[in-house]
């Protein structure tokens, strides 16, 4: 029950910060929400390569999904005649974010199936594939109701502007509290003992398919939410917006914080994207200089920022420890 | 599997926890002492100078520089000296909204400069809209980008205008009469200027006697040009990009026909008639200017760029100077930098001698402006003809 009250805390302590973000500089306030959707993105990725051990590079197909899903509700809904403000607004969003996190899960769906025979190197590249797939698809599909085209192929699309700090952290909060409460139930050891060793799992009963496809399902719902923000943070969104790049770029979070340490994937999504601001400054070292700072972390924390720690075991002091995996 | 000891966990938590707040306090302290008030006026200007379209960028960027340079060289505007703050997007949205929200939030721009991509202007135009900053995009074609708001201008050219063009330009420039046009359905590019083309055409007393379609990406183009063959058009209009235009004349050649064969801007690059040179002799495209053009103001540009940077200027760079230099022009006729009044300014833009023609800012905030045709020789490209506005012939045929 220890892990609700944190829920609860945060959730009360989001609502409180809320009442801030106007007075804060929208530029900041800006990246802000923008550290909040990567850790939402991060976090459920973890799921997938961290916890469970399924390298995905597909993160941004699924964040595709739930972007263009969501801003074609909220768009369908808004040329419609329905205010985007105020409580229809809170509830057509809320609509919006959840019909992605469903259509991204359904994709989910059906990478996590083929994903049964393919392990390692050969999964990165058919969630590579997929993740272009995707990318394709959406920059060709001819979608058009009523005669206005939805989703603008390469040119664009336009989407409101929605996202505020108090959904982003929001969302974020309830992503992490279902990460880590599933992965530190009886029933989540499963997903950590596929990670650990297949074969063992195997012959102990856990029923390594059904967890596979389990940790793709639940990421990436949380991916097409996270997308859903993205888009109604980003004011148009384009296919370009969703290549394998922005794929490498949540590993490269996840990695960093450390393969299954939420707090750690927290703490690189924060890290890295003040990173990337402070830089901005030297436009043209930029890129060089945040690569080789990434070498540097990584030689230097090989097992992520905090290791392989989950927030159970940073706060174990006044929580009970949880053996986490067998070895 | 082993954990590391508490004391050590705890440790580096406070010390990676340190190290986020030290960047977060610097980050803070960096953007709150922005330029000086009163001694500059800032111009904010985002671009991908890295990325996918960082050619574009790169040259828009050189374009905006080398005009900020000469204005500041001869004694700024007001008073006062133009600073330039430049955010590279790195070709990526969600970077774009970032950069207009530092440059419209933090560094207090009184007015914008960006982007060359459509998706990248609609994405940065609302926020400058919202904030009352006027918003000034060098090459963004798509026509909903003005859309966005009253303080969000164009100085290039939209779609339907090139085909427009391009039809006066074939009736009254090559009195053809009897036209083909073959459009790539995959490209609102191509079907916008292909429409336009056609409804010009056919009203200003031409017939369009083939219309032939085909798709981002085919190879083979043979069944569509037998077809055109057949109706025996004396100018083939071909709105397409130079990957599948420079398939698409060579076939139309070995096809035998001779006819004039006209496209769009998209036609431009060094790549489209490599190889066979000689077939692309009778092609035309409409572009944004062309460096040969005897024009005095295009002479100078082209002089001040090959000195300042070694290369010929493309049109990006020549838009991007034209741009930044609008931008003067309406600060100094503003008389200040307030923004209602800068809007206004900008609004009124009347004949501004650019480098890439005339400029008129209409009251959709587009630009009216000449275009320039080019003429390829033995597979170079070479300044044909100027043509106004309205369809008028500004120069004579070469």
């Amino acid at each position: 029950m220890k892990s609700y009250t944190g829920l609860l805390i945060a959730v009360v302590t989001i609502i409180g910060a809320s009442f801030l973000a106007p007075m804060i500089n929208p530029y900041i306030l800006g990246r802000i929400i923008y550290i909040g959707i990567m850790i939402s993105l991060a976090v459920s990725l973890n799921l997938i390569n961290g916890f469970t051990g399924q390298f995905s590079l597909g993160h941004a197909g699924f964040m595709a999904v739930g972007a263009y899903t969501s801003a074609v509700v909220t768009t369908y809904l808004s040329t419609h005649g329905l205010e985007m403000s105020g409580m229809t607004g809170t509830i057509s969003f809320f609509v919006a974010l959840v019909c992605g996190g469903l259509l991204a899960a359904v994709a989910g769906l059906g990478v996590g199936i083929p994903s049964l025979r393919l392990r390692g190197d050969y999964l990165a590249i058919v969630t590579l594939g997929f993740n272009e797939i995707i990318r394709v698809i959406i920059q060709n599909v001819d979608f058009k109701i009523h005669g206005t085209d939805y989703i603008g192929g390469a040119r664009g699309f336009s989407v409101l502007p929605m996202t505020t700090f108090i959904w982003v952290f929001l969302v974020a909060a309830v992503v992490v509290f279902c990460v880590e409460n599933l992965v530190n139930s009886t029933y989540g050891r499963g997903f950590l003992a596929v990670r650990d060793d297949e074969i063992a799992a195997e012959a102990m009963g856990v029923d390594t398919t059904k967890f596979k496809v389990r940790a793709f399902v639940v990421g990436a719902f949380f991916a097409g939410v996270g997308g859903g923000l993205f888009a109604h943070s980003n004011y148009n969104i384009t296919p370009l917006d969703f290549t394998f790049l922005q794929s490498i770029d949540i590993v490269v979070i996840v990695i960093l914080g450390g393969m299954g340490s939420t707090v750690g994937v927290i703490l690189a999504a924060i890290v890295l994207t003040t990173l990337s601001e402070l830089l901005r400054s030297v436009p043209e070292y930029r890129m060089i200089i945040y690569s080789l700072l990434l070498i540097m972390l990584m030689i230097s924390r090989p097992q992520g920022l905090l290791g392989p720690s989950t927030l159970g075991k940073l706060f174990k002091f006044w929580r009970k420890p949880v053996v986490a995996s067998t070895d | 599997m082993t954990f590391p000891l508490d004391s050590i966990l705890r440790f580096r938590t406070l010390a990676v926890c340190s190290i986020v707040a030290c960047s977060a306090a610097f980050f803070v302290s960096c953007k709150t002492s922005g330029g000086p008030a009163g001694s500059e006026i800032i111009v904010g200007e985002y671009a991908s100078l890295t990325g996918g379209t960082a050619t574009f960028g790169q040259s828009v960027h050189n374009g905006d520089v080398l005009a900020v340079d000469e204005i500041n060289a001869s004694g700024g505007v007001l008073g006062k000296k133009i600073n330039l703050v430049t955010e590279d997007d790195q070709s990526k949205t969600e970077e774009a909204v970032a950069s207009v929200q530092k440059l419209v939030n933090s560094d207090k721009a009184i007015a914008l400069l960006g982007e060359v991509a459509s998706s990248r202007s609609m994405a940065g135009a609302p926020i400058a809209q919202q904030a009352h900053v006027p918003m000034i995009t060098p090459a963004s074609t798509n026509e909903d980008v003005t859309k966005k708001g009253d303080y969000i201008f164009r100085i290039c050219f939209i779609d339907p205008f090139q085909g427009k063009t391009m039809a006066h330009f074939a009736l009254g420039s090559l009195g053809k009469k009897r036209a083909a046009v073959l459009t790539d359905v995959k490209q609102d590019y191509s079907v916008g200027l292909d429409e336009a083309f056609k409804h010009t055409f056919s009203t200003a007393g031409g017939t369009i006697v083939s219309e032939q379609s085909y798709s981002t990406g085919d190879k083979d183009f043979h069944a569509p040009l037998t077809s055109i063959r057949a109706a025996n058009p004396d100018v083939i209009f071909v709105p397409g990009y130079y990957t599948e235009v420079s398939l698409i004349v060579r076939q139309a050649r070995e096809l035998g026909i001779e006819c004039p064969i006209l496209g769009g801007d998209g036609w431009d690059s060094p790549e489209l008639t490599k190889g066979e040179e000689q077939q692309f002799n009778n092609t035309f495209f409409s572009n944004h200017y062309a460096t040969e053009d005897p024009d005095s103001t295009v002479q100078n540009f082209v002089k001040k760029y090959q000195d300042k940077y070694h290369a010929v200027p493309d049109a990006m760079a020549a838009l991007g100077y034209d741009a930044a230099r609008i931008l003067a022009d309406a600060i100094k006729r503003a008389g200040s930098t307030d923004s209602s009044a800068l809007r206004k300014a900008i609004a009124e833009t009347k004949d501004f001698p650019g480098v890439t023609g005339h400029i008129t800012i209409d009251e959709n905030r587009n630009a009216s402006k000449p275009l320039t045709i080019i003429k390829i020789v033995d597979g170079k490209f070479h300044f044909a003809q100027r043509i106004g506005p309205n369809g008028e012939a500004l120069t004579p045929l070469k």
